[in-house]
């Protein structure tokens, strides 16, 4: 783009006030600032004696789990609506038909490789019947890359280890709108 | 030169060395310290004796910090200018320890005998070689970036170069208002006139001072002026082609800048080793007192250096051409002023002052505290309030043709 592009806005620089010019006024002011920051309080978490605390665990996102329904058995449907999302490509499905008579297929085997995700929450945004989701647990690590593929005994059992702290969070079916709520959303 | 006068240099210099070495690596933490608080953060307190839980609040970092350095790898690229490549860092560590010959100390009186503190004492012209030496850092710099054979080495290199040298000029000017008041190049008797007048250059030189203050900013090469290796902008500067010990020669002589910067301030402006009713004023004390005073000069140069610190996360870096507008158009001419009033003041300041009926020193801060305002107002409503670098407005090429005059 040129210069005189019509497309080029050109904006004045603001000017300096007197505090500006004479230069003082504002070098206090910076050194104020940082003054006030090297005494205040400090945000530093001392970790691993001390751990972070997540103020909201709903959204956070660290490891996955499978998701377990009533009868313990794995909620996911193999519909691969995760896998197709997922922006790293790290989730790997194989599906069979199911042996329950409440659903067409479940995951024979399910894989997420936890050093290619990125911990977007995607799959647990796309998931339609909340069989994936992605807990606190955030110091995830391991001697190999083998070791840090998790299939789905390990996802089951971090639901297993989180289900107490973290219930299954149901955002579907949609908790029911009375006719003077939505009267009043529109308005 | 005998025998025992050259034992005495050695023994100094080996103090010096290592005192500035174990100085730059603490003060390398110190400063982790102090950029750590400023970001709310709490900084490096682990190390501390290694396989121990014993922590030392990070104490051990310098020496783990050493330690990894030896041990890196030292990668030399293939496209290097290889002997000017070695040198480069040498030539700039070289430089900045030598300028401490002559930082005095103070002199201390032991049996009869009067040792004075100092690697080179009595250097009838300490100033000038003060500067002359401290401006040889800027020729490692510029090997270096030479030598690395890196566009961006080089335009880190040249930069700084150009800094370097065009902000010798008003640390010169400025040094040179107080050599012709003080009357004397040698930086022990301009600490003893101070000393003993008990009334530090800063109260009455505050021109000399800002212009000083702000020059030696721009000689160590800190934020707000830390061109040559804006990391930013030009991936390290000129030591973006090192590695390993000789990358290290070159973060200990920029420190060493720093120290030298303060030492400069402290000694030409706060006053040495004087501290009212501590220190007394007599050129040679007896052992307790010399400690003190050192003690004395230790302290003020730390509160220098810590400001140092703290100023680097304090102001947001100058552009290049606003760092040389800020040379060339404002110091230097400030310099300039300054340079000839303090000449007139030397000459005609006592008579002046006779003819008002007023004691020197007092009629001395006036007059100069006056052509500060002045100078410091006039500097303000005459520069402009912002330096536009944008291409000029208008077209840099021909217009490209109408569509319709196409065939
Ligand atoms: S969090 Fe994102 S990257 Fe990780 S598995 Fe889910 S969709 Fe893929
Ligand atoms: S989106 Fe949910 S149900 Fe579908 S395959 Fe993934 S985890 Fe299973």
């Amino acid at each position: 783009m040129q210069p005189n592009d019509p497309q080029v806005r050109w904006l004045k620089e603001p000017e300096l006030g007197w505090t500006g010019k004479v230069y003082l006024p504002l070098f206090v002011e910076g050194m104020r600032t940082t003054l006030r920051h090297l005494v205040g309080p400090k945000l530093t978490v001392q970790s691993p004696e001390e751990r972070h605390e997540i103020p909201e665990p709903l959204i956070y996102r660290g490891v996955h789990r499978l998701n377990r329904d009533e009868q313990g058995r794995v909620k996911c449907v193999a519909c691969f609506l995760c896998a197709t999302i997922c922006p790293a490509h790290c989730i790997d499905i194989v599906a069979a038909p199911s042996p329950w008579p409440d659903r067409d297929k479940y995951p024979e085997s399910f894989t997420i490789d936890e050093l290619r995700c990125i911990y977007c929450g995607m799959c647990e945004e796309a998931c339609p019947v909340q069989a994936i989701e992605l807990t606190t647990l955030y110091d995830l690590t391991g001697k190999s890359r083998e070791e840090m593929i998790f299939d789905k005994e390990k996802l089951l059992s971090v639901y297993d280890q989180t289900k107490d702290a973290e219930p299954i969070f149901q955002s579907w079916p949609l908790p029911a709108v009375s006719a003077e709520q939505e009267n009043a959303q529109k308005k | 030169m005998d025998l025992l006068t050259t034992l005495e240099a050695g023994v100094k210099m080996v103090i010096l060395f290592g005192g500035l070495m174990g100085a730059a690596a603490y003060l390398v933490l110190v400063e982790r310290w102090v950029a750590a608080w400023i970001q709310d953060r709490l900084g490096p307190n682990r190390a501390g004796i290694p396989l121990t839980k014993i922590r030392l609040f990070g104490l051990g970092q310098p020496i783990a910090d050493g330690g990894k350095f030896i041990f890196k790898e030292e990668f030399t690229p293939g496209h290097v200018e290889k002997v000017l490549y070695f040198l480069a860092p040498v030539v700039s560590l070289t430089a900045a320890v030598a300028v401490f010959a002559v930082v005095p100390f103070g002199e201390v009186e032991i049996f009869g005998y009067r040792l004075r503190l100092a690697v080179a004492p009595g250097v009838d012209v300490g100033l000038l070689y003060l500067v002359a030496v401290s401006g040889l850092g800027v020729l490692g710099v510029l090997l270096g970036g030479w030598a690395s054979n890196n566009k961006y080495s080089l335009f880190g290199g040249i930069r700084s170069a150009a800094q370097l040298l065009s902000y010798e000029i008003p640390l010169g000017l400025a040094l040179l208002g107080i050599v012709l008041a003080a009357g004397s190049l040698r930086l022990e008797e301009i600490v003893l006139w101070q000393a003993q007048t008990g009334l530090w250059n800063i109260f009455w030189q505050p021109l000399g001072f800002s212009l000083f203050f702000l020059a030696a900013f721009a000689e160590a090469g800190r934020l707000p002026f830390d061109m040559a290796e804006a990391e930013q902008e030009l991936v390290g500067g000129y030591h973006t082609e090192y590695s390993g010990m000789k990358l290290m020669m070159y973060m200990v002589a920029e420190y060493l800048h720093m120290i030298l910067a303060s030492f400069l301030l402290v000694l030409v402006f706060f006053g040495g080793w004087h501290f009212w009713g501590l220190s007394g004023g007599e050129p040679a004390v007896a052992w307790p007192t010399a400690l003190l005073r050192v003690l004395i000069l230790l302290g003020k140069v730390l509160v220098v250096i810590w400001f140092f610190m703290v100023a680097r996360w304090s102001w947001p870096r100058f552009r290049f051409d606003q760092i040389m507008h800020l040379a060339w158009y404002v110091l230097i001419p400030i310099g300039l002023v300054y340079v000839v009033g303090a000449a007139v003041l030397a000459e005609y300041g006592p008579d002046w002052a006779a003819r008002l009926g007023l004691s020197l020193p007092l009629f001395m801060a006036a007059a100069n505290w006056t052509i500060f305002l002045v100078v410091w107002v006039a500097a303000a409503c005459l520069v402009p309030a912002h330096y536009d670098n944008r291409p000029l407005r208008g077209p840099i090429r021909p217009q490209a043709p109408a569509p319709e005059t196409i065939p």
